[in-house]
């Protein structure tokens, strides 16, 4: 028995939908972050975590299934040797979406759908913000007088 | 086709109008900014989530 797919039919037609979803894919892995209504972004999440198991494989295969979906060639590279592999310690979860609220005009509520930045990415992330704090501690020191002549050693 | 016989008066289009009523959402203080927002969304103040900056307001 043919069972109907989960969720909101966006667009009206399979063939409609399965354009709107493809080219929401393409933004997202483009832009990285995309504002969307939220029934678009909950029927996008599963379908671009999908793709991005595809471009983990890595294979021809994987790569021609892909280049069925997203018709961009650029991206689909970016996808196989930037997105992909920085998902390598990563099992499933690739995205995140984080609700906007009611959009003014048709109170449609909205969502950002993003690409979760991998592991790698936040530890570095982490350090720079870590120095920069750092930097600021030791630039707003000396500006203190008091303060400067009892500086702890253990820095 | 069906239509209406007879105008309907200011006083029945009020009395229906009157039970068209609003609803006060419901709200809670932002981690960051402490200003009003609703619950589970991206602050529209300072566009914090769950101490992430989502989006530049």
């Amino acid at each position: 028995m043919a069972t109907p797919t989960q969720g909101t039919r966006l667009g009206g037609s399979a063939a409609h939908q399965k354009l709107i979803l493809a080219n929401l894919a393409t933004s997202l892995f483009e832009k990285g972050k995309i504002t969307t209504t939220e029934a678009k972004a909950r029927k996008l999440r599963p379908f671009a975590e999908r793709i991005i198991t595809f471009a983990k494989r890595g294979d021809l295969s994987a790569r021609r299934r892909v280049m069925g979906i997203i018709r961009d060639k650029s991206v689909v590279h970016s996808l196989f040797t930037e997105i992909g592999p920085s998902f390598a310690t990563r099992n499933g979860g690739y995205t995140r979406i984080t609700k906007l609220g009611p959009r003014k005009g048709d109170n449609a509520p909205m969502a950002v759908v993003e690409l979760v930045e991998s592991t790698a990415q936040k530890v570095v992330a982490e350090a720079e913000g870590a120095a920069k704090s750092a930097a600021k501690k030791a630039a707003a020191k000396p500006a203190k007088k008091a303060a400067a002549k009892e500086e702890p050693k253990d820095e | 086709m069906p239509v209406p016989k007879r105008k309907m008066s200011r006083s029945n289009t009020r009395n229906r109008r009157a039970q068209w009523k609003t609803t006060v959402p419901t709200l809670v203080a932002c981690d960051r900014c402490r200003a009003e927002k609703l619950p589970h969304t991206v602050c529209p103040t300072c566009g914090t989530y769950a101490k992430r900056q989502v989006t530049n307001p």
